[in-house]
């Protein structure tokens, strides 16, 4: 089954990850690329996405199209990056996520169809 | 229908509901459609058996009635269908039991946890969704829906139909093991409606916990759950009196409990005890049997009570479990040292009714009578159980 882990980070990990000195913070980095490569066989795809201050939200729910700045919902948990999985079911979906070494929140979600 | 054979009824559709839907979940892999297919046999079953009697072979009638349907229902699935067709029956001997795969699925951390419990009650007990809201005192639509969504998500979100991961077991076994327990709670003393107990639901407990603990017979927490539940209903003929209300422990008439069953829980405890990975069920259990040997209730060994609610508290801190570790240390230390221990669990426990309640009895002893009382009048304001209302209404109107 194909999935999608959706990675949240809280305000208080970009903080953490914000107060990190060079070394601390290439470690973080080289913990989940060592995480992408040890699954690689289980990743079909994965995007980093720029930090939320670069998000425009478009709503289109009657009249006029309304363009606004910011993500679609205001609050202390963003969506930072996607990744793509093909595994037997959820709880191997569930095992993978156990071990992501970074953002403290991930959400599972299968793919339609 | 006599309330004994309203109960037989219960215990053989229990006993071969659960069996069928997991030969069904593996028969035809598809969950939802295989437990439709038992539902409507339980159905049918619940109809027909208390006008016909229970057949010799219960569990071959339902298949017979499931596979009827499903040859019926499952016509534009082709797959199902010719699974079905070609299915031998009985399985064939010593074919695992595999209700095992069942109750993992059902109480699947991914469900929400009414859900689990609705599901396992339904899939694995065989009860109908209309036995189960009237359980839970809910509409049954609400059950309904419980169990449509439970099964909607299993199949969308690939929840499967198999035992977690040997290094997973341990901590998906937990969440089975608190399914069982709050269904335990809520059939022995459930704390909303007017019954002050569902009889049925704490069976269904039982039966869940004998079922893990016959399938899983070298897992501690499991016997310490079924010696934790089998204690307590050893001793459930002297919890009421024939008006419904509470006997508490020390006034309860000891003659009355059920010497053989407690020797029996006991044993299983100690088989548990030889694995050595003690766990809070067990400690519970331990509890439990240390009240049920006392011959009388000034016999209790409070030492020995106070030391294992405080393992219990190292292993899984709550501050329920300090409150009950503060009550025995009353027969230990006194009641002063006991409500300093109560007082210093304000904070969490101000919501709780028994905190209250303790309190009560705590500054009664110790001649604080107006206070005792308003303590209980806050207990009583917290509670809905009827039967630990009356405990209460009649503290306070008589001490």
């Amino acid at each position: 089954m194909k999935y999608v882990l959706m990675f949240v980070e809280t305000e208080r990990f970009a903080a953490d990850l914000a107060a990190m000195d060079e070394t601390e913070r290439e470690r973080a980095y080289g913990r989940v690329r060592q995480w992408f490569a040890d699954n690689a066989d289980k990743i079909t795809g994965h995007t980093y996405l720029m930090p939320p201050h670069t998000a425009t939200t478009v709503r289109l729910e009657g009249g006029e199209p309304v363009v606004t700045d910011g993500p679609f919902v205001e609050g202390k948990e963003v969506i930072s990056g996607f990744a793509e999985i093909d595994v037997a079911d959820l709880d191997e979906a569930l095992r993978l996520v156990r071990s992501w070494p970074a953002c403290p929140l991930v959400e599972i979600r299968p793919i339609a169809g | 229908m006599s309330a004994a054979a309203e109960a037989e009824l219960a215990r053989v559709v229990r006993d071969h509901a659960g069996r069928l839907a997991a030969s069904l979940v593996s028969l035809i892999g598809d969950f939802a459609a295989a437990e439709d297919l038992v539902a409507d046999a339980v159905e049918a079953a619940l109809r027909h058996w208390p006008v016909e009697g229970i057949p010799a072979n219960p569990e071959g009638w339902l298949y017979t009635v499931a596979r009827r349907r499903g040859l019926d229902v499952l016509r534009r699935h082709a797959r199902y269908r010719d699974k079905l067709v070609l299915a031998a029956w009985p399985p064939p001997a010593g074919e695992p039991d595999d209700r095992l795969r069942l109750i993992f699925t059902c109480c699947h951390p991914a469900l929400p946890r009414s859900a689990r419990i609705a599901l396992t009650l339904r899939v694995v007990c065989g009860l109908t969704t209309a036995q189960i809201a009237r359980a839970f005192l809910v509409p049954e639509t609400t059950v309904a829906q419980r169990i449509t969504r439970a099964k909607r998500k299993i199949a969308d979100a690939g929840i499967p139909y198999r035992l977690p991961d040997s290094d997973e077991l341990g901590a998906r076994l937990t969440q089975v093991l608190a399914v069982v327990y709050l269904l335990f709670n809520e059939g022995y003393l459930s704390s909303s409606g007017d019954r002050v107990q569902s009889r049925d639901l704490a069976d269904d407990a039982e039966f869940l916990a004998a079922m893990l603990a016959g399938l899983m017979p070298t897992e501690p927490e499991v016997l310490g759950l079924l010696a934790l539940i089998r204690l307590h209903r050893a001793r459930a003929a002297a919890r009421f009196t024939s008006a419904g209300e509470i006997v508490r422990l020390p006034e309860q008439d000891r003659s009355r409990w059920d010497r053989q069953a407690i020797t029996d829980a006991t044993r299983l405890i100690a088989r548990a005890a030889a694995a050595r990975r003690p766990g809070p069920y067990q400690l519970q259990a331990a509890i439990v049997a240390v009240h049920a040997e006392a011959p009388r209730w000034a016999d209790t060994d409070w030492p020995q009570i106070v030391l294992l609610y405080t393992m219990l508290d190292g292993l899984a801190p709550s501050p329920v479990t300090k409150l009950h570790r503060a009550i025995a240390l009353r027969y230990v230390a006194g009641p002063r040292a006991a409500l300093a221990a109560v007082d210093e669990l304000a904070e969490p426990l101000s919501g709780y009714h028994l905190w209250h309640a303790t309190r009560a009895e705590l500054l009664r002893e110790l001649g604080q009578a107006d206070q005792a009382r308003a303590a209980d009048a806050r207990a009583l304001e917290l509670t809905a159980n009827p039967a630990e209302r009356s405990l209460l209404r009649e503290r306070i109107t008589w001490t």
